[in-house]
C-alpha cells in the first residue's frame, strides 16, 4: 500500500513534521510566505490530507479539486479560513488546536494590558532614543492596574484565564457573552455579569475574548467606543475586524479613550503606514498571543496528531465538526 | 509669627501643592532637572523644610549648611541619596513614602516580566519599521511561556508579596529569599523560602525587591548570572546598583541568561549609548515603578504631610528614623 500524501503550508516544528513522515509523504511549503493561490491548489490537487494555518483559504473550490482528501487539520484555534460546512458536507473531518494556547493566549492579553496602562514601549523607545533625561514626579504617568476594573467581552476559556490573572491584581471583573456563566465560575472568579453596553461604560480595561462571526465583526465601532470611560484602555488578542479600525483611530487621537493594545489587526500584516501606527497611545504585535516555544511546539503535534487521526480514519482528538463521525 | 518656608525640589501633583501652600511659602523648583547641590544647599538653608526626590542629594555637607532644617521630607520609598544617619544625629526627621507605592511597583516589575518573555518591545519595533509582512507563521517570535513557570523573589517585603500574588493569578510557582521567613506569603501564595543560590538555578524568573545596602550592592554579579538557567529572565525594579551592569550585559550577550528587564539602572539615566541598550533581549524603562496618576498622587499628598509634621514639629505620619524623637514627647 502507498504512503498518503500530505501538504503542510509552512513549516512547523519538526517534532511534529517526523510524526506525521512516519505515516504519510509530507511535503512542506517552504516559503515563509503562505503558498499563493495556484500552488496551495496544486500542491494539494493530489493529497490525502492537508494541515493548513489561518492565512490558507480552505474552501469548496480547494475540496473540489482535492478528490483524494480524507482530512482537514488546521493549526489554530479559530478557522474562518476553512469552509467547515462545506468539508461537513463532504464528511471531511477539520481538526484544530483548542486549549493548547488558552493560557499562552490570556498572558499575552494581560501583558498587552499592562504594557498600554504603563506605556511600556513608549517610555522604552524613550530610554533607547536618550530621551531619558532625569526622574521626574510628573513624566510619564501611566494608570494603575491593580484595583481598577476589568472588562471581560467574551467569557470562553481565554477570558475565564484573564479573568483568573486579574484576581492577582485585585480588579473587579464584569463581563458580557451571549451565554452566562454558571453560576460556580462566576464565584469562583469574583466576575460579574452586566448588559454590553454596562460592561463598556463601566470597565477601566476592556479585553476582548470573542470569536469572529457575522455578529462579532465590528462589534467595537464608533457608538460603543464612544460609550467608554476616556481613560479606557482596549485590549484585542482576539480578531481583528472584531474592531472597526478606523473608528479606533479617531478614538484614539481624539482622546475618546485612552489607549489601545492589539495584538490583531484588520488587516493583517498591518501595514507600517497604517495611521494607528503613528500614535502614542496604541500598542500593536504581530499576532504573536500563541508564540511561545512550549505553546507552538503543542499546537504543532497537535496539528499532527488530528491530521494522523484523519488519515487512518479514526477520530480526531479535537474536531470543530464531530457530526462528520455520526454518519 | 512668621509663615515656615519650605523648598520642594520639583513640580509635584497639585493637590500636594495646595496642602503645602495653605500652611507654608513654598518654593517649587521649576525646572525639569534637578537643582545643582550648590544651589539646592542653598535653598535648604533658607527653609524649614525640605520635600525632595531621589535625583536630589541630601549629605553631611548639605545637612551642616542648613542647620535650621526641622524635615526632610522624600517623596520615594527608597532613601539611597539621603544621608539618614547623618539625619539622626542631627535629630532631623526623615519623611518617606512607604505603602503607597507598592502595588504600582509590582505591577511595572510584573509587567515588564512580561515583556521580556513575550518580547512586546521587539515585535511592536518590527511592525512599526514594517518588518511585519507576512500574517502569522508558526515559528516566528517565540517567546517564553510565563504561567506555570517559577517565579524567583528576591526580597519578600510589600512588593515582593504583591509580586507573589499576581503570579498565583498566573498559576506560577513562586520561591522566594529573604531574611526572616515569611509566613504569609507561604499560607497565601504557597511561595516556598529558599536560599539565594537555589532561586536562582530554580526560577524561570528572577524578580530582584530588596532595598540597596552595601549588603545588597552588586548582589547580582558573575557568579549568581552563572547560576541561573540559559532561559531565565532577571527583573530589576528595586534599585540599579543590586546588579552588576558590566555582568549583565555579557551573560545578556552569551546565553547565559535569556533576558532581562530593568525598571532602574546604573547610572541613571542610562547613557544611550550604553552597552547595555545594544541588545535585543533587555527592555528598560525609565524608573517608572511609581509611575501612575494614582500612586504618584498618593506620594506626593503623604510626602506633604509629611513636610508639614516635620516644620509643626509634629511626628511625622511616615518617618524613616524614627530614633529623632527618642527621649522627646512625639
Amino acid at each position: 500500500m502507498t504512503k498518503p500524501k500530505v501538504f503542510v503550508t509552512r513549516q512547523i516544528f519538526q517534532e511534529a513534521l517526523d510524526m506525521l513522515s512516519k505515516e504519510a509523504d509530507v511535503e512542506v511549503w517552504p516559503d515563509e510566505l503562505p503558498p499563493p493561490r495556484d500552488a496551495l491548489l496544486r500542491k494539494t490537487a493530489g493529497v490525502d490530507g492537508i494541515l493548513s494555518l489561518l492565512t490558507d483559504a480552505v474552501d469548496g473550490e480547494l475540496m473540489d479539486a482535492a478528490p483524494n482528501l480524507r482530512a482537514i487539520s488546521q493549526i489554530a484555534v479559530g478557522y474562518e479560513n476553512i469552509d467547515v460546512a462545506e468539508a461537513t458536507r463532504r464528511g471531511l473531518p477539520v481538526g484544530y488546536t483548542p486549549n493548547a494556547l488558552t493560557k499562552t493566549t490570556a498572558d499575552m492579553a494581560f501583558l498587552l494590558l499592562m504594557a498600554a496602562a504603563r506605556r511600556l514601549v513608549e517610555t522604552a523607545e524613550a530610554v533607547k532614543a536618550g530621551r531619558w533625561k532625569t526622574w521626574h514626579p510628573l513624566h510619564y504617568l501611566g494608570q494603575d492596574v491593580h484595583g481598577a476594573t476589568l472588562g471581560i467581552l467574551g467569557m470562553g476559556r481565554i477570558g475565564l484565564e484573564m479573568a483568573k490573572r486579574a484576581q492577582g491584581f485585585d480588579m473587579p471583573v464584569v463581563y458580557h457573552d451571549v451565554v452566562r456563566r454558571p453560576a460556580e465560575d462566576e464565584e469562583r472568579l469574583s466576575i460579574r455579569y452586566a448588559p454590553f453596553s454596562d460592561v463598556l461604560r463601566e470597565s477601566d480595561f476592556i479585553s476582548l475574548h470573542v470569536n469572529l462571526t457575522p455578529d462579532t465583526r465590528h462589534l467595537i465601532g464608533r457608538a460603543e467606543l464612544e460609550m467608554m470611560k476616556p481613560t479606557a484602555v482596549l485590549v484585542n488578542a482576539a480578531r481583528g475586524p472584531v474592531i472597526d479600525h478606523d473608528a479606533l483611530y479617531d478614538a484614539l487621537k481624539d482622546g475618546e479613550i485612552g489607549a489601545a493594545a492589539l495584538d490583531v489587526t484588520e488587516p493583517e500584516p498591518l501595514p507600517a503606514d497604517h495611521p494607528l501606527l503613528t500614535l502614542d497611545n496604541c500598542i500593536v504585535a504581530p499576532h504573536v498571543a500563541s508564540a511561545s516555544v512550549a505553546t507552538r511546539r503543542l499546537m504543532s503535534i497537535m496539528a499532527a496528531e488530528n491530521l494522523i487521526a484523519g488519515l487512518r480514519g479514526e477520530r480526531m482528538a479535537n474536531c470543530v465538526n464531530p457530526e462528520v463521525y455520526e454518519a | 509669627m512668621p509663615r515656615p518656608r519650605v523648598f520642594v525640589t520639583r513640580a509635584i501633583p497639585q493637590a500636594a501643592l495646595d496642602l503645602i501652600a495653605s500652611e507654608a511659602d513654598m518654593e517649587v523648583w521649576p525646572q525639569a532637572e534637578p537643582p545643582e547641590p550648590a544651589l539646592l544647599r542653598a535653598k535648604a538653608a533658607a527653609v524649614d523644610g525640605l520635600l525632595t526626590n531621589i535625583m536630589d542629594r541630601v549629605d553631611a555637607q548639605l545637612l551642616t549648611a542648613a542647620p535650621g532644617l526641622k524635615v526632610i521630607s522624600q517623596m520615594a520609598v527608597g532613601l539611597d541619596n539621603v544621608d539618614v544617619e547623618e539625619a539622626t544625629r542631627r535629630r532631623v526627621p526623615v519623611g518617606y513614602t512607604p505603602g503607597v507605592v507598592s502595588e504600582a511597583t509590582a505591577d511595572q516589575a510584573f509587567a515588564l516580566m512580561l515583556s521580556a518573555a513575550r518580547r512586546v518591545g521587539e515585535t511592536e519595533r518590527w511592525v512599526r519599521r514594517g518588518g511585519w509582512k507576512i500574517a502569522f507563521h508558526p515559528l516566528y517570535w517565540l517567546g517564553a511561556e510565563v504561567h506555570h513557570a517559577t517565579l524567583g523573589i528576591v526580597g519578600m517585603g510589600k512588593i515582593g508579596m504583591e509580586m507573589a500574588k499576581r503570579g498565583r493569578g498566573f498559576d506560577m510557582q513562586v520561591v522566594y529569599h529573604s531574611r526572616s521567613p515569611k509566613p504569609e506569603a507561604e499560607a497565601l501564595y504557597d511561595a516556598r523560602r529558599v536560599d539565594l543560590h537555589t532561586l536562582l538555578r530554580e526560577s524561570d524568573y528572577v524578580s530582584l525587591h530588596m532595598p540597596l545596602t552595601p549588603e545588597t550592592q552588586g548582589l547580582i554579579g558573575r557568579e549568581e548570572l552563572a547560576m541561573m538557567k540559559p532561559t531565565a529572565i532577571l527583573v530589576n525594579a528595586a534599585r540599579g546598583p543590586v546588579v552588576d551592569s558590566q555582568a549583565l550585559y555579557d551573560a545578556l550577550k552569551d546565553g547565559g541568561i535569556g533576558g532581562a528587564a530593568l525598571d532602574v539602572t546604573t547610572p541613571e539615566p542610562i547613557s544611550p549609548n550604553d552597552p547595555l541598550l545594544s541588545l535585543d533581549n533587555l527592555v528598560v524603562t525609565p524608573h517608572l515603578g511609581s509611575s501612575t496618576v494614582a500612586t504618584r498622587s498618593g506620594m506626593a499628598v503623604l510626602a506633604a504631610r509629611n513636610l508639614m509634621a516635620g516644620i509643626k514639629r509634629q511626628r511625622l505620619p511616615q518617618c524613616a528614623n524614627p530614633q529623632v524623637y527618642r527621649g522627646s514627647s512625639l
